[in-house]
């Protein structure tokens, strides 16, 4: 291992404080001696720890596995644990997540998206069989199905980062759709009718234009828009 | 400042596994709400990677009791046996209700549930490892995380989230309410309640280096042993051996239960000559003082000759791929490295609590050796002490501990409220927490709560984390003294009451502090070595003086009290542990 390179980094981070602000602003912090294999969340902290501890954002395992510090990064949604100052540079900003209501700085109101997080029945929904004191069967095939859409961690990265969820905050979205789609792939579940439905309607798939954005942001490589697609040919199909 | 008035039946602190899956068992009797400082999604159940080990016996002869012998042994035989036999045995019905509720398994060919090899998991009471850990590629915590709270959403259980727990009102013996502090108004919320659970996680950030996630600060145990609940066992803290180094991030043991081996700075395979049998499948505790002793031996990595190398190397790619995906993403992202080709930098990092609140099988919390219960009181997960650890947890089994004593604890709720009346809440319980807070938001000694943090965090690493003496711990009371009244000059820059969170670190460093004492006051004074906890000074295990469990209590003047707790043996015997 090569010993990191030590760098002074500008940080750009957008601002706002409801009991404070009447609307949000930018604020400059210059962190000297971080390291290049430095997280932005290092960056953040040392912020908050030792210049402005009212910066606020949240974050929890700081290894990309929570979906707590999901924040549009330089311009692109990502969670500030998993990029490193390596990639982000010594110039960099950071901003709310967009789409959803800003509480307070990088803290966004997840009420609305965990909202259509249950409105696509993510539970399973199992046949009428008693699967008794075993377990269900499943092959290895059946279960790599829809093993890419079981990595969601719910940060928000793909959804808020969607040109169509931003002009219309009705849109379902694709965290959602990929939550559906765990279970619409899984050889256990019967609840496809259901989901489909809910997925068919207006507020539905139909309203993604894949403008791929989506995959780009999803921290975990979730084939965000891929999964997107299966789901509208599932309804096609079954629509014949 | 407002204060908002709720009533449930039952109250659950914490959203991880052992939160959920007891939720799961209350929804529907009775009115339960669930706090949790966190979106439940973020819990730091989701990090958990390896497996959930059950004597299913799918892929080769298995039994519980093999299991349960393994989990009292692994403990170095401080594990309450009953309730080791009790996990053990409704291991294999919890991962069949976990796939019920359509958690993804790895599966066999024959489409059965996939298991493999674990640390300190074997055949036959010792004589080879054995393929007992159900999961799902190397993200089985996730995958259980989600499917507890999908089967929580389907319940229609109430989330009161991003909800921080501050205090309990205890009333002649029998709980009465919580007092929650609400992170998106400041708003204090005084739930009252017949029962009340706490599943807040572990307190892994005492530690420099750590697994742990930022929100591991033991709130629950904290706020427990400011109102005179004892801690149990906490000088046995868990160092799990695959951290990545500097940052402990957690490389699970699914990587050595697929084949990872552990080598020093001359490339030797070392854990051979520590445990011939299962070599670098030995118990946590034992890896990790083995590659602590190579480093003190002059044979680590490095320029400060401190870390050791996890090889993976020789595994298939396709078997990294498929079994171990995560992780190996971990060592790209964090370490620029490519675990199929580079060796991986690894040092042991703070991992697990086997100690906290005392409970019994119920998951109702004790106070006493007697196992003195207070009603409507539980704990569950890695805040509770069952003890199916003793001093030292096998891999997998905290993933079986919350689902099954979570279930436990949640069954038995149910059925404690059913017969129980509401106790009398007295008016003004959350006056100690508005002060605590007003007194916070006032603070003008200047001193800053990430130093003193950072302080902490770096001595307990030093003084007492793997090895130990009377002096270091001695040493490492003293820092506690001193950080305490540096903690009590404490400012903090945010006054508001939104989204404080400049306040809440802040108050959960207050819990760190007290915990960490705990720990040293507990762990000086047992002067043997057992499981997780090493004494230098008193390099072997004393059955005689020691076989008996830890209470320490919290006295309002003066420094902690310690009592003592048999340990409940029966099945085994202790034995020299060797592997």
């Amino acid at each position: 291992m090569l010993p990191p390179d030590t760098l002074n980094v500008r940080l750009r981070v957008k601002r706002y404080n409801p009991e404070v602000d009447r609307k949000p602003h930018w604020q400059s912090f210059v962190v000297e001696g971080m390291e290049s294999t430095d997280r932005v969340l290092d960056l953040l902290h040392q912020a908050k720890w030792f210049q402005d501890g009212t910066l606020t954002f949240r974050r929890s395992c700081a290894h990309g596995v929570c979906g707590s510090d999901a924040m549009m990064i330089n311009g692109e949604n990502a969670l500030a644990c998993q990029v490193l100052l390596a990639d982000a540079g010594s110039d960099i900003t950071v901003e709310a997540i967009r789409g959803l209501p800003v509480i307070k700085d990088l803290v966004v109101d997840m009420a609305p998206f965990f909202a259509q997080y249950r409105s696509v029945l993510p539970w399973l929904i199992p046949g009428p069989d008693d699967p008794g004191y075993g377990e269900r069967r499943q092959s290895p095939d059946q279960r790599e199905r829809f093993d890419d859409t079981t990595k969601c961690i719910l940060c928000a990265a793909c959804t808020t980062s969607c040109p169509v969820f931003w002009t219309n905050g009705s849109y379902v979205g694709p965290a959602a759709i990929v939550q559906a789609h765990r279970f619409l792939f899984d050889s256990r579940d019967e609840g496809a009718a259901d989901r489909l439905e809910i997925l068919g309607d207006r507020t539905g798939v139909w309203r993604c234009r894949t403008a791929f954005n989506c995959t780009n942001a999803c921290p975990r490589g979730i084939k965000v828009t891929e999964a997107i697609q299966e789901v509208k040919r599932t309804i096609l199909v079954r629509a014949v | 400042m407002q204060i908002h008035h709720h009533r449930y039946d039952a109250v659950i602190v914490g959203a991880g596994g052992a939160g959920l899956r007891a939720a799961i068992e209350v929804a529907g009797h009775c009115r339960v709400a669930v706090l949790s400082k966190l979106h439940p999604t973020r819990s730091h159940t989701g990090a958990a990677q390896g497996g959930m080990c059950a004597a299913l016996a799918n892929v080769e002869e298995d039994s519980a009791e093999w299991h349960t012998f393994d989990t009292v042994k692994g403990g170095d035989y401080l594990v309450d046996q009953t309730a080791a036999r009790i996990m053990c045995a409704e291991a294999v019905d919890a991962v069949i209700e976990l796939e019920h509720y359509g958690l993804p398994f790895n599966r066999t060919p024959d489409g059965r549930i996939d298991q493999r090899r674990f640390g300190g998991h074997t055949r036959n009471h010792g004589e080879a490892p054995v393929r007992r850990a159900c999961y799902s590629a190397d993200r089985t915590g996730h995958m259980i995380l989600q499917t507890l709270y999908q089967q929580c959403v389907q319940r229609g259980a109430t989330f009161f989230d991003e909800f921080m727990a501050l205090d309990v009102a205890l009333v002649d013996g029998r709980v009465a309410g919580v007092v929650a502090y609400e992170l998106a108004t400041g708003d204090l919320h005084v739930f009252a309640t017949k029962a009340l659970l706490f599943a807040t996680g572990g307190f892994g950030k005492m530690f420099k280096v750590s697994s742990n996630a930022h929100a591991l600060t033991g709130d629950g145990p904290g706020l427990l042993y400011r109102r005179g609940i004892p801690l149990q066992d906490m000088e046995f803290f868990q160092f799990h051996p695959t951290g990545i180094y500097k940052l402990g991030i957690l490389l699970s043991e699914a990587a050595r239960g697929e084949g990872g081996i552990l080598r020093n700075a001359d490339g030797e395979r070392f854990m051979e000559r520590y445990a011939p049998t299962v070599k670098d499948l030995a118990p946590r505790d034992m890896v990790s003082r083995a590659m602590l002793t190579e480093v003190r031996e002059g044979r680590g990595m490095g320029p400060d000759r401190d870390y050791l190398h996890l090889d993976l190397t020789h595994l298939p790619p396709e078997q990294i791929d498929a079994k171990l995906p995560d992780i190996a993403d971990f060592v790209r992202t964090y370490q620029g490295l490519e675990p199929k080709t580079d060796l991986i930098p690894i040092q042991p990092t703070a991992h697990y609590a086997m100690g906290g609140i005392p409970t019994n099988i119920e998951a109702e919390v004790v106070l006493d050796a007697e196992g003195t219960t207070m009603a409507g009181l539980y704990a569950a997960g890695e805040c509770a002490c069952v003890s199916v650890h003793g001093a030292n947890r096998l891999g997998t089994n905290s993933l079986l501990d919350i689902v099954v004593f979570g279930r436990r604890g949640g069954r038995a709720m149910a059925s404690f409220v059913a017969g129980a009346e509401q106790a009398p809440l007295p008016a003004g319980v959350e006056g100690d927490v508005r002060s605590r807070i007003e007194a916070m938001k006032s603070g003008a000694g200047g001193e800053k709560v990430a130093l003193v943090r950072t302080e902490l965090q770096a001595r307990m690493m030093d003084l007492a984390s793997v090895f130990r003496t009377d002096t270091t711990l001695g040493e490492m009371a003293g820092v506690l003294g001193e950080l305490r009244e540096r903690y009590g000059n404490v400012s903090i820059d945010d006054t508001g009451s939104v989204f404080n969170s400049d306040l809440t670190e802040a108050l959960e460093l207050g819990y760190l502090l007290d915990l960490a004492d705990a720990l040293v006051v507990s762990a000086r004074a047992r002067t043997e070595s057992r499981g997780a906890h090493f004494r230098d000074d008193h390099p072997k295990r004393d059955d005689i003086a020691w076989m008996r469990h830890t209470l320490v209590h919290r006295e309002p003047d003066g420094p902690p009290r310690l009592s003592y707790k048999p340990v409940d043996g029966g099945l085994y015997q202790p034995l020299e542990r060797k592997y």
